[in-house]
């Protein structure tokens, strides 16, 4: 019964994530492309959860659908209204070549986890403890034996903090000549 | 493990980095663009907590989330250059733009 269930909840997860995803590539208005992203990465967070990554997914929610979105989300709203004339590039040789490439993307992927599965590389997960994913575990883990990428994800973010600002400024230092 | 064994979670991740790859290769808007290299990344993300699962170990967890900062770095500096094409009044069409020049 617990497995009917969890199979109910993964392929509604999937759907969602699957359909939100089209939508944002889809959409011709950046703003709803923007909205379904963010139910794609709720639809994403449900599926961390049936693997165990609970700190991952609370992360994913707070940190993907809330900060990062809603600066998305500004940004959008501060270009205004740029509804696009032609929102698909190339010609239509462009977009058969690129379903083409996406398609055998796929296709080269699904042939490979059927013979990974056949070969029995991936038939048995292994036995978990119940601290598995939890944020106890994981920020022990970031402290002791990840150390580095911690400190390293810190500099990173902080240089993108300094290019963001510099970006900005740039900007308004240009905006600035215009008006003068 | 409750639920659909790992191959599921592999096609489904395959399904949906292809879907960002369309967004990338055949959308004009450097903001849609944008957004469908989140959902590459996101793929990627599905399918290192899948494998962190399957084999029992955090470490894949680690580097999702890893994976997370190194995107919202990217956002950043993304959407100041979009910020920056928009002040200047140029067209948001990434066919458009073909200097680099400041």
């Amino acid at each position: 019964m617990a497995n009917f269930l969890v199979w109910c909840v993964w392929f509604v997860a999937a759907f969602a994530c699957l359909v939100s995803a089209l939508a944002v590539v889809s959409f011709r208005n950046p703003f709803y492309s923007a909205l379904s992203l963010i139910g794609n990465l709720a639809s994403l967070a449900v599926l961390y959860l049936l693997l165990a990554g609970e700190f991952v997914a609370a992360a994913q929610v707070l940190v993907y659908g809330g900060a990062v979105m809603v600066m998305f989300l500004f940004v959008i709203a501060y270009l205004g209204d740029r509804t696009e004339e032609s929102p698909w590039s190339g010609g239509p040789s462009w977009q058969v070549l690129g379903a083409v490439a996406a398609g055998g993307a796929v296709l080269t992927e699904v042939i490979v986890v059927v013979g990974l599965s056949a070969g029995g590389f991936l038939s048995k997960p292994a036995h978990i403890e119940r601290s598995f994913g939890t944020p106890a575990s994981i920020g022990r883990l970031f402290l002791t034996d990840h150390l580095i990428a911690f400190e390293v994800t810190s500099i990173v973010l902080l240089v993108a903090a300094v290019a963001g600002v510099v970006l900005g400024a740039h900007a308004r230092r240009l905006e600035g000549d215009a008006r003068a | 493990m409750h639920g659909p064994d790992i191959q599921w979670y592999v096609i489904l991740s395959a399904l949906l980095f292809a879907t960002g790859a369309l967004g990338v290769m055949l959308r004009r808007s450097p903001l849609i663009i944008l957004l469908s290299v989140e959902i590459m990344l996101n793929a990627s993300n599905l399918l290192l907590i899948a494998f962190s699962r399957l084999h029992g170990r955090e470490d894949g967890q680690i580097f999702a989330i890893s994976v997370m900062a190194v995107a919202a770095s990217e956002d950043v500096v993304g959407l100041g250059l979009i910020v920056a094409m928009g002040r200047r009044n140029v067209e948001l069409d990434v066919d458009k733009l073909r200097t680099l020049r400041g």
